[in-house]
């Protein structure tokens, strides 16, 4: 082996390379940002682009510690519930201010707010939790959120009680020329958090301590052997995690300007782990997806039909079980066979695969409205397209079951077809 | 090469009834390129994990450099300069080759747990870690996820983990374990290379390795050393020999020094 | 003293069913490393299963089929569900039960609508055994007394007596060792799995109409029973026997006292209409798991009597 001089530079990616993955995509997701508006989107999509901006940094944050970390958390949402209730107690401050501090303070500022608290948060509860690692972590998490949200609801000057505590984002003064009172000023207020969210979080990623984060992830055992305490390791990204959820809830205090103890409990805990693992936990990209998805499907689909929340479950299992990479996992599988020189063998086995996606789709949305409207009692019926699918026509039942066989079918088909590919 | 770098004095360790070492004393001198072999089983392995800190002792003491290691942390014992190597590949199995060696290096270089740095900024990393990687003979294989790299590279990148870190004393566990001839050879040229200058302490069970290698050999059998000397003492040694009977026994006297 | 031994009585044969839908739990968790997050849901469908059967037969014939049917579903929800989910490691496994959690919840309301349905206790046990300090006691508490006892002995028996108790209890401590046995493990895995169910739907089917039959009864059911499992330890049956009654009867005493901060820490000048001072031990029952599993997690991993860390 001779000696050669090296070029540390020509290690690692090109500088073009670097540029495209990890400087164009905030580039243009900043510009996504910025042109929205000019769209003119209703009040509903409004409130709804703010939900899914607080969820993109809520999401990003919980992916801290499930996908970077490896740690699984059934309690992240206290995290943001503290934020967020400390920001509203903050909103009421400031209305009730006479000058001074909280007299000058802009609302704009809350999510500053929401991050302290949220690291202050981590790092009191990650301070034991963060001894532990895999199942025995959750576990506390678990136990950590029936905790906080039962103990919420015995301290009414703090939570506020079952009603909660609100509060009003127009106090204060303005900022950047922006009063927070018209919903167009709350996105940019949001927008311009979800960015700052977004890029510190990738950010992380790539800090020592970003990168030592992963290795304990992947090998706790030898961390230890490379001079780092794993222990330790966890819990900084703990408080990183708590901190940046604990912003999502400064946002959220703006947006919705109430704060209750049921949103320290584990069904919006939930929803996050639901969000953030269907968007895909390995790629950084797949929380944001998740929380699009997720957000959109949850303001949506209720309005629709009222098994949403069953097709949430199925659409959970059936992501778990078979696409565990997620939507961004999909995405990026699909960006890939794209590219890919036997690019008409791979759309072969989509084509087959998608078929059958799509056949047993239809068979399930039929059973579950279906059975949803037997089970409502009303008498009410199914008519998708003009048809009348009520329980007792055997056109019901063709229509449930011969398309779901046919997609078992092609699926199968599939699978064999392009085994050895 | 008065000073020692590594002592052991009396350690013991049990696994409930179980006896596994009883009773070692190893002293290993500053830049000695110390072996231990022994048949399988015989507490090889479990030495250096109590050495590195993994299990804790159930008696006696462990000292680098003069100071009371034993009882401290894994992570704390590497911070002081030992740093060792698995007998099972033991990486970073979802990251790159660079960001494997790349984790090794961080703390070395005083960069802890820091989080208000771009690692990819930081020159002095990516020259140690370029460095190491050149010298491994990993460099056009930087960019591999870990996991898909074929058997040998990964015990090389085992071997990367473990030098990254410029610790003083470098263990390594049966670090050409399945690899084939050429490989081995190979592997032994970066051993040498890596621990110039160092204190090495390997177990191993090619014969020619550790005859090549090793300034002296200790022979480990059921958690007692039986012999401990230079390579040409331990050939001549009539317990060793008992304690290796049959092929290995001719392995241990065609081997040249 | 009435509080007292009510509380004791009421406290043992909660801590019982709890027992009874932890045992299952334990042997899953511990063989399987699954924590399946929806075994309060097959707790659920127990009760549920009972309620319709109950309506068109009785409610012996409900005892015995309900629970053979929720093991059934178990067993399928191992074979076409978990197995597949293995291969991608514990966590995977933790969030596909999470997962069916879900999904049980919205099919039993599908089914059986999102209100409580009227699943009663037999009119041939629905009398006054006798009466205590003036209080009646009803005999189907009595009844779930004896039949978690009879289910107590019944593992017992089948743990410590027979063949197949020998391969599970070896499974419990060794995992990784009942394949090296010869034993079918996926059989052996998928059979647990199912019995495991099994026993959560019996205590859904006599603890369904103790309490409340309704959809909400596997969420507030649901995270006790994990406390019971890690409190207890890991692979320990009596553990989670003792973390069980344990919980049972704290609960159950926790919730009869009226006393309230400012009573107990007077003398540090509390008053009971200050926030703190007023919250009752009462209010506090529900949180007490929690405390303990959090506790127990950080000061003694392997649980109360459990030999291996969770
Ligand atoms: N953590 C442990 N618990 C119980 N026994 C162990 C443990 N680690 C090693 N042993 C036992 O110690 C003995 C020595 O093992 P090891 O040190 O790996 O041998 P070697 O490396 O010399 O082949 C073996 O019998 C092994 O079963
Ligand atoms: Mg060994």
């Amino acid at each position: 082996m001779t000696e050669v001089s090296i070029n540390p530079a020509a290690l690692g990616p090109t500088a073009s390379a670097k540029f495209r993955e990890r400087v164009l995509p905030f580039i243009l997701f900043g510009m996504v940002l910025v042109a929205i508006p000019f769209f003119g989107p209703s009040r509903t999509t409004m409130t709804l682009l703010n939900h899914i901006g607080i969820n993109i940094v809520f999401a990003l944050s919980y992916n801290m510690l499930l996908g970077r970390a490896g740690l699984l958390s059934f309690g992240h949402a206290v995290y943001l519930g503290l934020g967020g209730y400390f920001c509203v107690h903050i909103l009421n401050w400031i209305d009730a201010a006479d000058g001074g501090f909280w007299g000058n303070l802009p609302v704009f500022s809350m999510p500053i707010f929401g991050f302290a608290m949220g690291a202050a948060a981590g790092a009191v509860i990650g301070w034991p939790s963060c001894k532990r690692a895999g199942t025995a972590f959750a576990m506390i998490s678990l136990g950590v959120a029936e905790l906080m949200s039962a103990g919420a609801f015995m301290f009414d000057s703090l939570f506020g009680g079952e009603m909660g505590i609100s509060g009003d984002r127009m106090a204060g003064p303005d900022f950047l020329g922006l009063s927070l009172g018209p919903l167009a000023d709350v996105y940019w207020f949001i927008a311009f958090w979800t960015f700052f969210g977004v890029v510190a979080m990738f950010a992380f990623t790539r800090t020592p301590l970003g990168k030592l984060s992963e290795a304990t992830r992947d090998n706790p055992e030898r961390v230890q052997f490379i001079g780092y305490n794993p222990t330790r390791v966890r819990y900084l990204v703990f408080i990183f995690a708590g901190a940046f959820a604990g912003m999502a809830g400064g946002m959220s205090s703006v947006q919705d300007e109430i704060f209750t103890p049921e949103n320290l409990s584990l069904i919006p805990s939930g929803a996050i782990l639901i969000a953030a693992y269907v968007g895909g936990i390995r790629y950084f990209s797949g929380p944001i997806m998740g929380a699009i998805v997720m957000t959109y499907m949850g303001s949506n689909l209720s309005d629709y039909t009222a098994g949403w929340l069953l097709y949430l479950g199925l659409m959970f299992i059936c992501v778990v079980m078979f696409v565990p990479d997620g939507i961004a996992g999909l995405v990026f599988g699909f960006w890939r066979g794209v590219r890919s020189p036997n690019r008409s063998e791979v759309f072969g086995k989509w084509a087959w695969q998608v078929s059958g996606v799509v056949l047993m789709i239809v068979s399930i949305i039929i059973i579950v409205e279906v059975a949803f409207r037997w089970s409502d009692g009303y008498g009410e019926v199914f008519e998708p397209f003009g048809l009348a699918l009520s329980h007792t026509s055997i056109l019901t039942w063709i229509l449930a079951f011969v398309p779901l066989a046919a997609g078992v079918v092609l699926m199968r088909h599939a699978a064999a077809k392009y085994e050895e590919a | 090469m008065t000073q020692s770098a590594l002592k052991l004095i009396n350690v013991h360790k049990s696994f409930g009834p179980a006896k596994i070492i009883q009773g070692v004393d190893l002293d290993i001198a500053k830049g000695e390129k110390h072996a231990i072999i022994g048949p399988n089983g015989a507490g090889k392995s479990t030495l250096f994990n109590l050495v590195s800190g993994l299990y804790s002792l159930s008696d006696g003491e462990v000292q680098l450099n003069g100071k009371t290691i034993s009882g401290k942390r894994p992570f704390e014992i590497n911070r002081m300069g030992l740093s060792r190597s698995f007998q099972v590949s033991n990486i970073f199995s979802n990251m790159s080759v660079r960001e494997n060696v790349r984790c090794g290096v961080l703390w070395s270089l005083g960069y802890g747990y820091s989080f208000w740095r771009n690692v990819g900024n930081l020159k002095e990393v990516q020259e140690k870690t370029g460095h190491i990687l050149n010298e491994v003979g990993l460099l056009e294989k930087a960019n591999l996820p870990a996991a898909l790299l074929p058997y040998a590279d990964q015990r090389t990148l085992e071997i990367a983990i473990t030098i990254a870190g410029g610790a003083e004393v470098i263990m390594l566990d049966e670090p050409t374990a399945g690899m084939s001839h050429s490989e081995t050879d190979r592997a032994v040229a970066l051993i040498e290379k890596a621990s110039k200058g160092k204190t090495l302490l390997i177990v191993e069970h090619d014969m020619g390795v550790v005859f090549g290698l090793a300034d002296r050999i200790s022979v480990l059998v059921y958690g007692e050393i039986i012999a401990t000397g230079k390579p040409e003492e331990i050939r001549g040694d009539p317990k060793v020999r008992e304690a290796y009977l049959g092929e290995e026994a001719d392995e241990i006297e065609g081997a040249s020094a | 003293m009435e509080t007292i031994v009510f509380s004791l009585l009421n406290g043992t044969i909660y801590g019982l069913l709890l027992f009874m839908l932890s045992s299952g739990l334990t042997l899953i968790f511990s063989m399987m490393g699954v924590l399946n997050f929806a075994h309060a849901s097959f707790y659920m469908l127990g009760a549920y299963c009972a309620y319709t059967i109950m309506g068109v037969t009785n409610f012996w014939l409900a005892l015995l089929l309900a629970p053979i049917l929720v093991g059934a579903v178990g067993m399928g929800v191992e074979r076409w569900g978990l197995r597949k989910v293995h291969a991608n490691g514990h966590v995977a496994e933790l969030l596909f039960t999470f997962g069916l959690a879900y999904l049980i919840d919205e099919v039993v309301k599908i089914i059986w609508g999102r209100t409580s349905v009227n699943y009663k206790v037999p009119e041939s046990l629905d009398f006054t055994l006798f009466t205590l300090y003036g209080s009646n006691y009803p005999a189907y508490r009595i009844f779930i007394l004896f039949v978690s006892i009879f289910m107590l002995v019944s593992l017992w028996y089948l743990l410590k007596k027979t063949r197949v108790g020998l391969i599970i209890q070896a499974a419990l401590t060794h995992p990784h060792m009942v394949g090296h046995l010869g034993h079918n493990v996926p059989l052996v895995f998928m059979g647990v799995f199912g019995a495991g169910c099994a026993l959560a739907g019996l205590a859904g089917v006599i603890g369904g109409n103790y309490f409340i039959t309704d959809p909400a009864m596997a969420v507030q059911m649901g995270p006790i029973v994990f406390v019971v499992v890690v409190v207890g330890g890991l692979g320990s049956l009596e553990g989670a026997f003792v973390a069980a009654m344990l919980i049972g009867i704290l609960q159950t005493s926790a919730v009869s006292i009226n006393a309230s901060f400012a009573d107990i820490f007077g003398f540090l000048g509390m008053t009971a209409t200050s926030e703190v001072g007023g919250i009752t031990i009462a209010s506090l029952a529900p949180m007490l798991p929690f405390l303990m599993l959090v506790l127990i997690l950080i000061v003694k991993p392997t649980g109360l009597m459990g030999d291996r860390e969770v």
